[in-house]
């Protein structure tokens, strides 16, 4: 990413979050069609903080939205109310995906970064 | 749509209803606030309006000061015309959160009634909360009674919200001595209060969702430094004269006239009292009467903005003096009081050199009274015929025991 000058910022330090102005609300265009600036933080990975990271189990979710609500980074992928995954860019890692899951065995469960996704669906526990 | 209030061309309205009443007829997006001896009824008379249909924003109740500031500074960033009140205690929790809202230039308005800091603990006036905020970003105006206070916070809002200006600005008033003292007061109707404050210029909305921006950066070394240099730099040249043309526009509409610099019985002044607050009201009664009953040339200079600091206007107002006495009503623990530090500055800077000395006085609220006046500006006139100072530098005045001076 190129670096802003010293003389590139609004008064306040603000800045602009897309490329270009929108012709309509950005609420109405889904987030990979954004013309995100790459000063915006949706540019950003910092997806190596986590030191544990949520899988999610396709086979198990309701699509109840719970996890989507309560991420405190949006980092929960979720289109037209279906459950896609998450967002590994931004997930920092903080389990509350997990803690609000509601199924048994829970769709969402934290596993060490190392191990692969694949393996971690495979030793997925049984029901309680 | 809100209910228009419909109010006497006299109200009797003591500082704190003085300042609900402008903020109610501001017709302020969004209000976040907690309580806090002495300004609390400033809130509390706004979540009355509010709840008898006269106010149409929104007001949250938060836990603590610095949330208060925080929801101000979101809601401010999000667009919306926001203003708060606090004091003491609030204002100190409320400091990290200062500075964060005049970086970010967002026009946020805070009622600051004017309290003592603890420890000990003491909920009455004086200064040492609007002293805590002068280096924080943030335009500061002082009201010295009920009326001032009503008039400065809707001003505060003109100022503040000027595309150019984009600073937050502090109105104060004395706890206690303004905020609980019923006064007369002549408001301006709601109409022409909101039409004389304009319509919130909304600049760079966070939820202007066509044109979204990002507030709070980071900058460190490679910009934080510009970035600082030219909120200052605003400060310093384009909020003088923005603040003389909303006096005088204010003028125009009330007849009421503000100056940047205060002065009464100045033009041919040989001793000064530079003060703040309601002390002025006390300065100019007893400067009056030493006037008529001793002959003594005696005036009073009131910084009515108070950051930034005036330092022409002051220079110009002390131009013709001979002795001045800087009264600071906040324990500047360790050094002279900050009037003093200020107005020696400017002085040293002017062809005139007056003979300066600092009073430390009024702490927790213990009363300045006239015969604290008298002595200060007999003093006063021994330094002047001396051309040096008679007394120390900095002494306490109205505390009980032994002397203190200091130097």
């Amino acid at each position: 990413m190129k670096y802003l000058g010293w003389d590139e910022l609004l008064p306040g330090a603000i800045l602009f979050s897309f490329k270009e102005d929108l012709d309509k609300d950005a609420s109405y265009i889904l987030p990979e069609e954004r013309p995100y600036a790459e000063t915006n933080s949706h540019e950003a990975y910092v997806g190596d903080w986590r030191v544990m990271k949520p899988v999610y189990n396709r086979d198990l979710c309701i699509d109840c939205q719970f996890c989507w609500v309560y991420c405190p980074d949006v980092s929960i992928i979720s289109r037209d109310k279906k459950m896609i995954g998450v967002d590994y860019d931004h997930c920092k890692g903080c389990g509350i995906c997990v803690e609000v899951c509601p199924t048994n065995p829970k769709s969402l469960l934290m596993f060490e970064e190392r191990i692969p996704n694949e393996e971690a669906l495979a030793k997925w526990p049984e029901k309680e | 749509m809100a209910e228009k209030m419909e109010l006497n061309e006299v109200e009797v309205w003591d500082g704190n209803m003085a300042a609900s009443q402008a903020l109610r007829q501001a017709q302020i997006d969004v209000v976040a606030a907690y309580p806090i001896t002495p300004s609390t009824p400033v809130v509390q008379n706004y979540g009355s309006f509010l709840a008898n249909g006269y106010i149409d924003g929104e007001f949250v109740m938060v836990e603590s000061e610095h949330a208060a500031m925080s929801g101000c500074v979101g809601a401010a960033a999000a667009g919306g015309r926001v203003a708060t009140a606090t004091s003491s205690q609030g204002f100190a929790l409320m400091a990290e959160v200062l500075y964060q809202a005049s970086g970010m230039r967002l026009p946020i308005v805070l009622v600051v009634v004017n309290r003592a800091l603890a420890a000990p603990l003491n909920v009455n006036g004086d200064h040492s909360d609007m002293y805590m905020g002068r280096d924080s970003g943030w335009i500061q105006l002082d009201a010295f009674n009920a009326q001032e206070a009503y008039d400065l916070t809707l001003m505060a809002f003109k100022i503040g919200e000027d595309p150019e200006i984009r600073l937050p600005v502090m109105s104060h008033q004395d706890g206690f001595i303004t905020s609980h003292t019923a006064e007369n007061v002549r408001p301006l109707s709601d109409d022409e209060a909101y039409e004389f404050i304009g319509e919130y210029p909304m600049v760079n909305a966070m939820l202007d969702l066509a044109k979204p921006v990002t507030y709070g950066v980071q900058t460190e070394e490679d910009w934080h430094f510009e970035h600082k240099a030219r909120q200052h730099h605003d400060l310093m040249t384009k909020v003088f004269g923005k603040v003389d043309e909303v006096f005088d526009a204010f003028e125009k509409k009330t007849g009421r006239k503000y100056n940047i610099v205060e002065k009464y019985d100045m033009d041919d002044a040989e001793v000064a009292i530079v003060a703040l607050g309601t002390t002025v009201d006390t300065a100019k009664y007893v400067a009056d009467n030493l006037r008529k009953t001793k002959g003594i040339k005696a005036g009073v200079v009131a910084p009515r903005l108070f950051r930034p600091w005036p330092h022409e206007q002051m220079m110009e107002a002390l131009s013709g003096v001979k002795a001045v006495a800087c009264l600071d009503r906040s324990s500047p623990n360790g050094a002279f009081g900050m009037l003093f530090n200020e107005v020696s500055a400017t002085m040293y800077q002017s062809d005139n050199h007056p003979v300066i000395t600092n009073y430390i006085y009024g702490l927790g609220g213990r009363d300045f009274t006239v015969e604290h006046a008298e002595e200060i500006y007999s003093e006063l006139v021994a330094n002047a015929e001396a051309g040096k100072p008679t007394t120390p530098l900095q002494q306490f005045i109205g505390l009980r025991g032994p002397k203190l001076s200091f130097y």
